[in-house]
């Protein structure tokens, strides 16, 4: 099983609201002193993918990003997670490509790299959150999809999927290659990489391309490809003050709560 | 010109206020563009969908025939080739799995753009824009979509219902051409879903990573849940650690949820949780650090641990 999995870089999710700024120039959040990190269901992804080389004994795992230079530190890591080979696509001006421009970089990336049985993307990135990218890559490659898949096995020479609906959970049978999203379970939560496999992740390889050498150029994918963009990013106004109930005992503050959930709720009803 | 404006609807979710919210949307939209509305429903229309869509689009196509049972890409390949040669400038789909799922390859497949969540769709200065939250609701962006058709799921319960009625959109079935799915779903297991659906609930009452374990979502959290006809959610976190079902979860990546009241019990507040519950009418919040981030966005609180206020407040409850 040959399976190359997409990952981003993005700034730190867990930001604190009050350290959030934003860069209005750009339209993107300010990077202040965040730190960028994996999306968190790209290592998701990572998981599911080296949990599905493990079980089938054998087999390749290819992470592949799109990003600047730094990002090389979330593919090292996905490295250390023990994923085999990794590819960094470097990107050049544009900082917050939209979805259609990064998919053709990825499909071009993708078709160079070789032949997949799995291509593997997180349902959404945590920094917009915009989550078309996967959609677009299955149409770029020509793949059957499936998205908020959270289990990948093999099964009858294909591969058996389970995924979360809104009700539920539904299984599917895929012929490969196709394109799975890939959202959280308890089964996979990222794995810390060992200090062992973190020195020997500096001892696989890392190949970094330029737009040129996939014979892309920015702007022609932009003006091709090109989906959307920002015109505007601002911090929303809050206009509410939380009235904590009070009272010198735990019965009188939680008669309090009692007295304002129950108005809501007969008048809801 | 494209200023035509297509809603799609999967025929069962009938028509509930999801379907609403997307035709509301749909029609004020299409308004703007001076263009015709045209629903389009893949699987089973029930008499009250075709009747309710009818009432306000100009024109109502029921694909039926082997689209009862989804599978992506039949569900797909039917759209694409119903939404071909109609003009349309904006493709409008729900927040369900199925039309999230598949907003971005049918947009591809129409040459179009794609957005997810958004909170409003509009035409302006011959643009088309789509306002959502970014950044797990810390901002607020505006897109400008580039290509036509922009297809675009919205949040769809948080959008008015139409305006408009009495339009009396002829109504006509159709069999497009469907393909051998490559990928087939072959089973499907519903969590037991025993009254109200957490994202329909008029009160929810969500517990996260403070309960510490299972054991007080089946107990104290469920008590007064049944006390006062609450739903119940829960946190990532405590999705994440198996407490409780996925579909359970509210936020960003789960259930987005706008009840009149949100109680959030030992819920800290990430803003990946917030994005699912913002649009609540009132939150409350139960939490033993004051500071906690959910206390910002709450009318009110207790800052007491919750193994002390729970019971007793079901208690009070019961007896109100």
């Amino acid at each position: 099983m040959n399976i190359l999995v997409c990952i981003k870089q993005i700034l730190d999710p867990d930001l604190p609201a009050r350290d959030f700024k934003i860069d209005s120039e750009a339209k993107e959040a300010a990077r202040g002193g965040a730190n960028m990190v994996t999306n968190i269901f790209c290592e998701n992804a990572l998981e599911t993918a080296l949990q599905l080389k493990e079980a089938a004994g054998g087999g390749k795992v290819t992470a592949l990003c799109y990003g600047a230079e730094e990002a090389e530190d979330s593919l090292r890591k996905a490295l250390a997670m023990t994923v085999d080979e990794a590819i960094l696509v470097v990107r050049e001006g544009n900082t917050n490509p939209d979805a259609g421009s990064v998919a053709k970089v990825l499909a071009t990336a993708i078709k160079k790299a070789g032949d997949f049985d799995l291509v593997m993307v997180g349902r959404e990135s945590g920094d917009w959150g915009v989550g078309q990218t996967g959609g677009f890559l299955a149409e770029e490659l020509g793949l059957p999809s499936l998205g908020f898949v959270d289990s990948v096995a093999g099964k009858d020479g294909g591969l058996e999927l389970r995924r979360q609906t809104d009700n539920g959970v539904e299984i599917a049978q895929a012929e490969t290659p196709c394109l799975v999203l890939i959202t959280n379970n308890e089964n996979n939560v990222p794995r810390i990489p060992k200090t062992r496999d973190v020195m020997m992740s500096y001892r696989k390889p890392l190949e970094k391309l330029t737009l040129g050498e996939l014979g892309l150029d920015d702007d022609a994918i932009k003006s091709a490809n090109g989906t959307f963009e920002v015109v505007e990013l601002f911090v929303p106004e809050k206009d509410v003050v939380c009235e904590f109930v009070e009272g010198d005992s735990i019965d009188e503050k939680v008669g309090q709560l009692a007295e304002k959930i129950q108005t809501i709720v007969a008048s809801a009803s | 010109m494209s200023n035509n404006v297509i809603t799609v609807h999967f025929g069962e979710a009938g028509w509930d206020r999801g379907t609403q919210g997307v035709l509301g949307a749909g029609s004020r939209l299409a308004e703007s563009l001076g263009g015709e509305l045209i629903a389009i429903v893949l699987g089973t229309a029930s008499d009250e969908l075709r009747a309710g869509l009818s009432d306000v689009a100009n024109q109502v196509i029921v694909a039926e025939q082997g689209l009862t049972e989804y599978q992506p890409e039949r569900a797909l390949a039917a759209l694409q080739a119903l939404c071909d040669g109609k003009n349309a400038g904006a493709v409008l789909l729900a927040n369900d799995t199925y039309s999230q799922e598949i907003t971005p390859r049918l947009a591809h497949r129409l040459g179009g753009s794609s957005m997810a969540d958004a909170q409003s769709v509009s035409f302006q200065d011959g643009d088309l824009r789509v306002e959502r939250s970014a950044y797990g609701g810390k901002a607020t962006s505006v897109y400008s979509m580039k290509q036509m058709p922009a297809v675009v799921w919205v949040r769809a319960r948080a959008i008015d219902p139409p305006e408009r009625s009495g339009v009396g959109g002829a109504i006509e079935e159709a069999t497009p051409e469907l393909p051998e799915p490559k990928i087939r779903i072959v089973g499907r297991e519903e969590e037991a879903q025993e009254g109200v659906k957490l994202e329909d609930a008029t009160i929810v009452v969500s517990g996260g990573r403070g309960l510490g374990g299972p054991e007080p979502f089946e107990s104290v959290i469920k008590e007064l849940s049944d006390a006062i006809g609450a739903v119940q959610g829960a946190s990532r976190a405590a999705c994440d650690a198996g407490w409780v079902p996925p579909n359970w979860q509210v936020g960003q990546t789960g259930k987005k949820v706008a009840p009149e009241l949100y109680l959030a019990v030992a819920i800290s507040g990430a803003s990946q949780h917030l994005l699912g519950m913002g649009d609540s009418k009132v939150i409350a919040a139960i939490n033993t650090d004051p500071d906690a981030p959910i206390f910002k966005h709450c009318s009110f609180g207790i800052v007491e641990d919750y193994k002390n206020v729970v019971p007793l407040l079901t208690e009070k409850l019961r007896s109100a």
